[in-house]
């Protein structure tokens, strides 16, 4: 076993933390208090190639593996949760689906400028009553004179309601009885006539991402808008929420990076009878636990991204590390918080945002109760 | 035109410096990094190919390190160096700032460079010399903490910052120069950059290969002998000025200026 970064992987890791402690710490706090979406830092990302990271070169990607994906994702969201989450669910939502399930002419027609960050891409699969539960989903397609009839509404969605969102990709009932529904996946471009984005939630975190309902009444998109064959919408789905479940992890992980990185250095700064707080071994305990657990956390994350690139099942792996990572953000963000005592619950500092931030690793891409169903069904329990 | 730009891996900015004390250097475990000061260095190489006043056919990436400094010339050229040079030797190892600049030189020699451009500093040594010290074995002009470089015909007109303002310099080429950060913000590399970077040249050479004699190098070959390293002495307090009446405060505090002269 080799735990060394390959040169390449170290680099991309070494850039991406100097861009975002260079570009985005300066910016976190702002873009967070005024809810504003970083089309800026997006713009930057995308001139180093960073928005189509794990896809070839040949449609416009970056050529990278799942690990380079995976520590560009860590680093963002060691200084923002926001920024992180907007390439994460562009890179493994949005355009994730066209890369794999795609025909010649969609990959052509949309890889070439979502890699390149020029539009955005969205996944939209949870609706009020579907979530995990993808089976109950309500969303219907039927094919009319060569066009998809959509009716439905999606919620929850990141990333579709931008000025430069492109396109989403969602999940719809296109027939089959209530026994045995047949679902499939359709692309529905911004701007399609009866396709609407409703006003952004306010949120608990992740203020400077777009997250939002989409409507679909009576819009229409080709019949060639089907995502690979009909009725393989349930498959497809899930084997994209089982690659981006690393990336969710990889941002756990950073969160949790994050958090211990301001501890450590907040503890070492802040006087308390005569000396600095980290010389106190209650503060050390945390430290050394954060530490400990962050370490173990990340090379969960990294198997399974090793899994992947190696063309191996990751389901397992993946699911782990997601339901690690998720406790570890929340546990970790909670305990830096702690360690700044009253500052931890001012906005000035950054753990406050970050404490706001990681619940939603707990929940997004899955609950933990949905992890481990994953992991106790791959157990064979 | 030819330009080297001379780099160096150093301990990573966040991690704390240490002196071994066992042999009165720094401690360089840890974390690593290409020194920021360089890729002000290489950038400024970079403005001056792309600006097109004068064509620039090569930018040459070198240092002097242990195996580990290839990462900080796989990062030299993703931010656009052509190739690399790495003279790495255990002959080499404990050299101080005469004995590196001497090995630089040697290698240097080999390139015949027009300009050498590097950091005005490094992050770990902080010795602001090595620049001059290059320029000296190699008989060039050397100019120190550049921020400004304009090309003229066969000659850089540079600004150089100085204790009150700037000297605006006219210098001959070929020369060295070492630059401030100031100069320019440094870009980041690529995803394509980074992942091309393995596929440029590296020629990696040993003292031998540079023509460095070896006992003009390394710890036997400095002139710098490393005494006991101790803490500097703790700082007195400053006087802390209660604000109990502001007009008195201020009193007090142009006295206190008044009296060390400062207003």
């Amino acid at each position: 076993m080799d735990f060394d970064l390959s040169d390449d992987h170290a680099l991309i890791q070494r850039t991406v933390r100097d861009f975002a402690r260079g570009e985005i710490a300066p910016v976190a706090e702002e873009l967070d208090r005024t809810k504003s979406f970083p089309y800026e830092i997006v713009r930057k990302l995308a001139g180093l190639q960073l928005m189509g990271i794990p896809f070839p070169e040949e449609y416009g990607g970056g050529g990278g593996d799942t690990l380079a994906y995976v520590l560009a994702v860590e680093e963002l969201t060691r200084i923002d949760s926001s920024v992180a989450i907007t390439l994460c669910a562009h890179t493994s939502l949005g355009t994730q689906p066209i890369w794999l399930f795609g025909s010649e002419e969609q990959k052509r027609e949309w890889l070439p400028r979502l890699c390149a960050g020029e539009v955005l891409g969205a996944f939209g699969l949870t609706e009020p009553e579907a979530g995990s539960d993808a089976g109950n989903t309500k969303t219907r397609a039927r094919l009319e004179d060569g066009q998809w009839v959509i009716d439905g509404a999606k919620q929850f969605i990141t990333n579709a309601g931008t000025d430069i969102s492109g396109v989403v990709t969602i999940t719809a009932v296109t027939g089959g009885d209530n026994g045995q529904r047949e679902i499939s996946n359709l692309l529905v471009a911004n701007g399609t006539p009866g396709y609407e984005q409703g006003e952004p939630y306010r949120k608990m975190g992740w203020n400077a991402s777009d997250t939002r309902p989409l409507t679909f009444t009576d819009c229409r998109v080709p019949e060639d808008n089907l995502l690979g064959p009909r009725g393989a919408g349930f498959k497809q789905f899930l084997h994209v929420l089982d690659i981006g479940r690393i990336g969710v992890a990889a941002m756990g992980v950073g969160l949790a990076q994050g958090a211990l990185d301001e501890a450590l250095a907040y503890a070492k700064e802040r006087r308390a009878f005569g000396q600095p707080i980290s010389r106190f071994q209650a503060i050390q305990a945390k430290l050394a636990d954060l530490s400990t657990e962050i370490e173990a956390a990340r090379l969960l994350v990294y198997k399974a991204a090793r899994l992947k690139d190696a063309g191996r099942n990751f389901t397992l792996t993946a699911a782990q590390a997601k339901l690690k990572t998720g406790r570890l953000a929340v546990r970790a963000t909670e305990e830096a918080v702690q360690i700044h005592g009253g500052y931890g619950y001012i906005e000035e500092y950054p753990v406050c945002r970050f404490y706001r931030d990681a619940k939603i690793l707990t929940i997004g891409e899955g609950t933990d109760e949905i992890q481990q169903m994953v992991i106790a069904r791959a157990l064979g329990a | 035109m030819k330009i080297c730009v001379l780099v160096k891996e150093v301990p990573d900015a966040a991690v704390e410096k240490r002196i071994d004390h066992s042999t009165g250097r720094m401690d360089r475990s840890g974390e690593k990094n290409l020194n920021p000061f360089d890729t002000h260095a290489i950038e400024a190489a970079m403005q001056i190919k792309e600006g097109g006043a004068v064509p620039v056919e090569e930018v040459v990436a070198v240092t002097m390190g242990p195996e580990s400094a290839v990462r900080a010339l796989h990062k030299a050229v993703s931010l656009g160096a052509d190739r690399s040079v790495h003279l790495s030797d255990e002959a080499l190892a404990g050299s101080d700032v005469v004995a590196t600049g001497y090995a630089l030189s040697k290698t240097l020699e080999r390139e015949s460079p027009d300009l050498v451009l590097l950091g005005q500093q490094s992050d770990d040594g902080e010795c602001y010399t090595i620049g001059a010290v290059v320029a000296e074995y190699l008989g060039m002009p050397s100019l120190t903490q550049v921020i400004k470089i304009d090309v003229e015909e066969g000659k850089l007109r540079c600004e150089r910052q100085a204790e009150y303002g700037y000297d605006t310099v006219s210098v001959q080429l070929p020369a060295v120069i070492s630059v401030g950060d100031a100069i320019n913000e440094p870009r980041y590399p690529s995803l394509k950059a980074i992942m091309g970077a393995k596929k440029k040249p590296l020629d990696a050479l040993a003292a031998s290969d540079a023509g460095v004699e070896a006992s003009r190098v390394g710890l036997d070959g400095s002139m710098v002998e490393c005494g006991d390293f101790t803490d500097p002495p703790q700082k007195e307090p400053g006087q802390i000025i209660e604000d109990e009446d502001t007009a008195e405060t201020v009193e007090k505090v142009v006295a206190w200026l008044e009296e060390r002269k400062l207003i």
